[in-house]
């Protein structure tokens, strides 16, 4: 598909360094999924779906700052909505979300609530105004708050506060690889589905940009089991643009 | 039943998976031997790591996909471990290499152990690199010569369609020293987004590829067959079993796979057992359908 034009109607300020652009086209995503948004004349990124018809950005680079740069009544190209998203397994699942990881799991929370499955949520970030989507995840259940500075709830990662939830049926997970990784190796893998980032090129598993070994992160996943990736360089390394590794 | 022997490498079938292709990391080429390919095709390797374009560097369009990716690639020097475990899928692993001059080429073909080289002198959207070269055939000799001298393994070169006589440059490949060639690279081609006049492609063009350039490929096909003594190879918008037969009618000893792999990973099983199916029902052999368009 071509990028199709998608006008900015609202940007709503989620914490200091997040803002959720709302746009006039919908689309439909299942929780996980993301788009290739491009901000013309710049470069396309991929990134989440937040909700059917926006994406919430954490300015970190070039794209993401001209996106900053843009305001309502600006276009964008989005492709998408594109990979396999979040599948919801039980009926007692917890949310693992790191800062800006919130984004695809905030409608996870919202879906699997709505359908009566009981939701907990683990959310962390670096301050206590850095916590994205602490209401939203509010309304679909439980939410236990860690925060690198103690400004708010455990002072910590958000990793640590998983010793004290086992009695979950699935854990879904998104955030920093690093804490994912840890995510990883201290669950059951087959437990776990764990939402992955990397630098993706053709957005339809053609060029293999950004394979993590032999896994298409833009079509086999963005979303993985922990089994998948348990046997994967997921954790150790990620790859640039020019395909180079990188530690991660 | 689909077995053969192509510039001396032993390949369990004639499919192979196309250069840029699922091609970065040793892991994704090893996927795709797994999944049933005679042999797979690395991202094309270059003397220095290299960002590429831009995105969008790829979209699909009405009927195909236009891409500008770019070459991006971590350098040939940064690539023999992903060949390595690539390898270990028991299929012949072919280093896709690029350069600007004859003496690059050579460094490269030299540093790398491979099965084959294939030298991309027809990507249509690198400055300085690609069709650029793979346009002029005195070049093309010169590359295919030099990088023959600095391997033993079996030189393939890839051809750009965008070309009034892809036979002069398929000829100047042979005279070079060429074990096969390999028809077609992608055709040139470029898409403009009309909400807001924008080339969409982050290098404004690039090149077509996918169903749309078929019947471009295999006339490239056929009238190289006729034209050279060394093997030719077929590639441009095949995605399922009848496009593999036309094209080894058209007279392509192999064919290679690329776009059709993104929504179809186990591609490589389906066209083989399609082919070998197929053959059945008409008691046919491979050797009896290869040219086969050329002798009626």
């Amino acid at each position: 598909m071509r990028p199709v034009n998608a006008q900015i109607t609202k940007i709503v300020e989620e914490t200091p360094a997040t803002r959720t652009y709302f746009f006039d086209a919908s689309f439909k995503p299942e929780p996980g999924q993301f788009v290739m948004v491009w901000i013309r004349g710049v470069d396309e990124i991929p990134m989440a779906l937040s909700y059917d018809n926006a994406i919430t950005v954490m300015n970190v680079g070039p794209a993401t700052s001209a996106l900053f740069g843009l305001g309502e009544g600006d276009s964008i190209g989005i492709r998408g909505p594109f990979g396999n998203g979040f599948r919801i397994k039980g009926d007692n699942i917890l949310l693992v979300a790191g800062g800006v990881g919130a984004a695809p799991l905030s409608p996870l929370a919202g879906k699997a609530n709505s359908k009566g499955i009981k939701v907990t949520t683990l959310l962390g970030a670096r301050t206590k105004e850095e916590l994205v989507f602490r209401e939203r995840f509010e309304a679909a259940g439980k939410v236990l708050v860690a925060t690198d500075d103690g400004s708010i709830g455990k002072h910590g990662y958000v990793t640590q506060l998983v010793d004290e939830q086992d009695d979950y049926s699935q854990l879904y997970c998104c955030g920093p690889e690093i804490m994912m990784k840890k995510i990883l190796d201290k669950v059951e893998p087959g437990k776990a589905q764990f939402s992955l980032h990397r630098y993706i090129k053709c957005g339809i598993g053609i060029c293999g940009a950004c394979c993590v070994d032999g896994l298409r992160i833009c079509k086999d996943g963005p979303v993985f089991t922990g089994e998948v990736l348990r046997k994967s360089e997921f954790g150790v390394y990620s790859r640039n643009e020019r395909g180079e590794k990188v530690k991660v | 039943m689909l077995s053969l022997t192509l510039t001396g490498l032993k390949l369990r079938n004639p499919l192979i998976l196309a250069a840029g292709i699922m091609g970065t990391t040793g892991g994704s080429l090893r996927r795709i031997a797994d999944s049933g390919a005679g042999a797979v095709v690395t991202k094309s390797l270059g003397i220095e790591p290299k960002s590429g374009h831009p995105n969008p560097s790829m979209v699909e369009v009405d009927c195909g996909y236009l891409n500008a990716m770019g070459l991006p690639n971590p350098s040939y020097k940064n690539f023999q471990q992903e060949i390595d475990i690539a390898r270990a899928g028991g299929v012949p692993v072919i280093a896709s290499i690029f350069a600007g001059c004859a003496l690059d080429f050579s460094e490269i073909a030299h540093g790398l152990d491979a099965d084959a080289f294939e030298l991309n002198v027809s990507c249509p959207h690198a400055h300085g690199y690609g069709s650029e070269i793979g346009t002029d055939p005195t070049l093309v000799e010169d590359i295919t010569k030099a990088v023959k001298t600095a391997t033993d393994a079996p030189v393939w070169v890839k051809l750009t369609p965008n070309v009034i006589d892809i036979t002069s440059i398929g000829l100047a490949a042979q005279h070079g020293g060429a074990d096969a060639v390999v028809a077609i690279n992608t055709v040139k081609g470029m898409a403009i987004d009309i909400e807001s006049g924008y080339p969409i492609l982050g290098n404004r063009s690039g090149g077509l590829s996918g169903r749309a350039i078929k019947p471009v490929a295999i006339k490239c096909v056929y009238d190289l067959y006729d034209a050279l003594d060394i093997p030719v190879i077929g590639v441009g918008g095949i995605s399922d079993w009848k496009d593999a037969v036309e094209f080894i009618m058209a007279g392509a000893m192999a064919i290679e796979v690329g776009s059709a792999v993104g929504n179809n990973v186990n591609i490589f099983k389906d066209i083989s057992s399609g082919m070998e199916a197929f053959l059945a029902k008409k008691e046919w052999t491979i050797n009896d359908i290869y040219g086969m368009a050329h002798r009626i």
